[in-house]
């Protein structure tokens, strides 16, 4: 059994707008251990992203984190100084972000912004940081390295741009990188070999990786473990098999039905899970999905749901599977 | 780049000489003339005038001989001061003005600067609403208000500063501030609002997320963008500061080039209005391509055509 390396317990974030409080990451807990690979899927404003700053210190303003613990490989985030979160961003944490074409500062060389990265966290100097640097673009695949180095973000495209953020995130060999829906601004195929590539150097180094995403099928082939979030909360969590071959949650089951088949017939319509998605400012009272749940019943509008063990590794917040195991314990049918 | 300087030094002799040849011709569509005032000298003696000056000649022969002149940078002698030649006079009152300029300016710039980056990393805080609320005051309050006001408390009521000419470098304190306020202001204003631009952009996280302090990040990777607005109002800004302002020089008694903009138009003095044009302008071409050049180093997306 390998070591805990992220355990997040009860995690809130809110953001505290002019409107409201936007309660963005609302009582979420999950652990991941060293060398796991966990996806967070889940559609735009779900909080999966924020839940993902908040293991680095980066939520922006105005938001905070209101309760709960963060513990990353034996020390507790919420206690860190700035000073402290400094020493571990970027280098046993790295982030990789969604869109390569903004996430290099532009008035810099490539060369330049890794090797930042490696002044600033080891004791290498200029000449061993700038070697290094080229390992790592090495490493990330790109071709003529010494080249690349004095160039700067708007000679590259997007998929390279890409490599090298994954390359900055790497300098340090960091135990969890976080990567923030890495292959939405990118191109089908470029996707496929930033996957691949992450894969490789995922097993090269031994580093646990939290790949969010909306792209189920990235998930289904990189991770172990799922987490679908919504409205801010955990809607249900598993291995690969349990969410994909025995999903217990309503809308984990409306996101598998919305994947396109290579299968379908022509003219086959994609199932889309309707409605709207919840607004955050008036989230409502029960489970935050009830409101588009095909199944939903009083109780789901007042009240969320514990979670329901399904198996040691997968469990789901549904009245439904309540209800069930409900009927099994004590044999009883509550009807309507 | 070379290839750059030189194209646009070629454009901007043309637009030299096209500058030139429409106030030539607009000036002579005013009415009036050099030589009259209150005690109008005689008939005779403007027509002798006149004839010295080459007045007397049709406007199309006066115009050739005015570009022989300028060609080889002769801009002709004064009407009003007599016996002087207009590049004397350029030469004498532009180093007293554009010293005057160049210190404001960067006054302007030490003082902006750093408050524009304060005031946009304290955002909606007692520092940034002070900031610009002084900085509003800055931009609306006119130059002549701020300039009358300054010499009245440190001049008149303190005594504490000189308030006339330039012989020390006491002198230059209140002029240069005066000069500055404005500028200062419009600085601080532009970095404020560029900076916070920056600082909302996807590689400041990015420079956050590798674990860069605050200030490493603000001074790396946030300046070096959030300057480049800064740079373009800076050249024109440049231009017309160096050249003297009419308000501050004729309040603190000045002789720079400033008064000499407006009184060569009062006077009619053809010679001198077209030469402060022409300086002008040429000044105003130089900081472009200056700006130009600055931007590409600072920008490398930027392409030099």
């Amino acid at each position: 059994m390998s070591k805990v390396l992220l355990d997040i317990r009860n995690l809130k974030v809110s953001f505290f707008t002019p409107a409201g409080e936007v309660k963005a990451v609302n009582d979420v807990s999950f652990s991941i251990n060293e060398g796991d690979v966990l996806g967070i899927v889940g559609e735009s404003g779900s909080g999966k992203s924020v839940t993902a700053y908040s293991i680095m210190g980066l939520i922006p303003f105005p938001g905070k984190i209101v309760g709960g613990t963060i513990d990353f490989n034996g020390h507790r985030i919420n206690d860190m100084t700035e000073k402290e979160l400094r020493s571990m961003r970027g280098n046993e944490v790295s982030i990789i972000f969604q869109d390569p074409m903004t996430s290099l500062n532009p008035v810099y060389t490539i060369g330049n912004q890794i090797k930042e990265v490696i002044l600033l966290h080891t004791n290498l100097n200029r000449k061993q940081a700038n070697e290094r640097a080229i390992e790592l673009l090495k490493l990330v695949g790109i071709n003529e390295p010494e080249k690349r180095m004095k160039q700067y973000p708007h000679e590259l495209s997007g998929g390279m741009r890409q490599r090298v953020m994954i390359a900055i995130a790497l300098a340090c060999e960091p135990k969890l990188l976080i990567a923030d829906e890495p292959t939405t601004a990118l191109d089908v195929t470029i996707q496929a070999q930033i996957m691949e590539l992450m894969t490789e150097l995922k097993n090269k180094i031994n580093m646990a990786i939290i790949l969010i995403t909306h792209d189920l099928g990235i998930v289904s082939r990189m991770c172990e473990k799922i987490i679908v979030m919504y409205g801010g909360k955990i809607m249900e969590q598993g291995t690969i098999d349990d969410i994909f071959y025995n999903p217990k949650h309503e809308y984990t089951k409306g996101l598998l039905r919305s994947i396109p088949k290579l299968t379908a017939k022509e003219h086959e319509k994609l199932i889309p899970i309707e409605g709207t998605p919840v607004d955050m400012l008036n989230p409502p009272a029960g489970c935050p999905f009830a409101p588009r749940c095909k199944k939903c019943m009083k109780i789901c509008l007042k009240k969320m749901p514990e979670y329901t063990k399904i198996s040691d590794t997968h469990y789901s917040a549904c009245w439904l599977l309540q209800k069930e195991e409900y009927e099994k314990s004590t044999g009883v049918i509550k009807g309507e | 780049m070379g290839s750059y300087i030189i194209k646009r030094i070629a454009v901007g002799i043309v637009t030299i000489f096209l500058v030139a040849t429409i106030t030539f011709f607009l000036m002579y569509l005013v009415p009036g003339g050099p030589f009259l005032s209150e005690k109008s000298p005689s008939k005779q003696t403007i027509e002798a005038l006149e004839r010295k000056y080459g007045l007397d000649k049709p406007v199309y022969i006066q115009y050739l001989n005015y570009m022989k002149g300028l060609i080889k940078f002769d801009l002709g002698p004064s009407l009003k001061m007599r016996g002087r030649e207009v590049v004397d006079i350029i030469k004498t009152r532009f180093p007293i003005s554009a010293k005057l300029g160049g210190l404001a300016m960067l006054l302007a710039i030490c003082i902006g600067i750093p408050m524009g980056i304060f005031s946009a990393i304290n955002r909606g805080k007692w520092f940034d609403n002070i900031v610009m609320v002084i900085c509003t005051f800055g931009i609306a309050v006119p130059g002549f208000v701020v300039a009358t006001v300054l010499m009245y408390f440190f001049g008149v009521t303190l005594h504490i500063l000189p308030t006339r000419g330039l012989d020390s470098p006491a002198h230059y304190i209140l002029p240069v501030t005066a000069l500055a306020f404005y500028p200062t202001a419009y600085i601080s204003r532009l970095m404020r609002s560029s900076m916070l631009d920056v600082l909302g952009q996807d590689y400041m996280r990015t420079a956050k997320a590798k674990g860069l302090s605050q200030f490493k990040s603000l001074f790396k990777h946030a300046l070096r963008n959030a300057v480049l607005p800064i740079i373009t109002y800076l050249g024109p800004a440049l231009a017309y500061i160096l050249t003297g302002s009419l308000v501050v020089e004729k309040i603190f008694t000045i002789p720079g080039l400033g008064r000499q903009f407006v009184s060569s138009i009062t006077d009619r003095d053809y010679p001198l209005i077209m030469g402060l044009t022409i300086f002008l302008a040429f000044l105003l071409i130089t900081m472009n391509v200056i700006v130009d050049i600055v931007y590409k180093i600072i920008d490398p997306r930027i392409k030099l055509k």
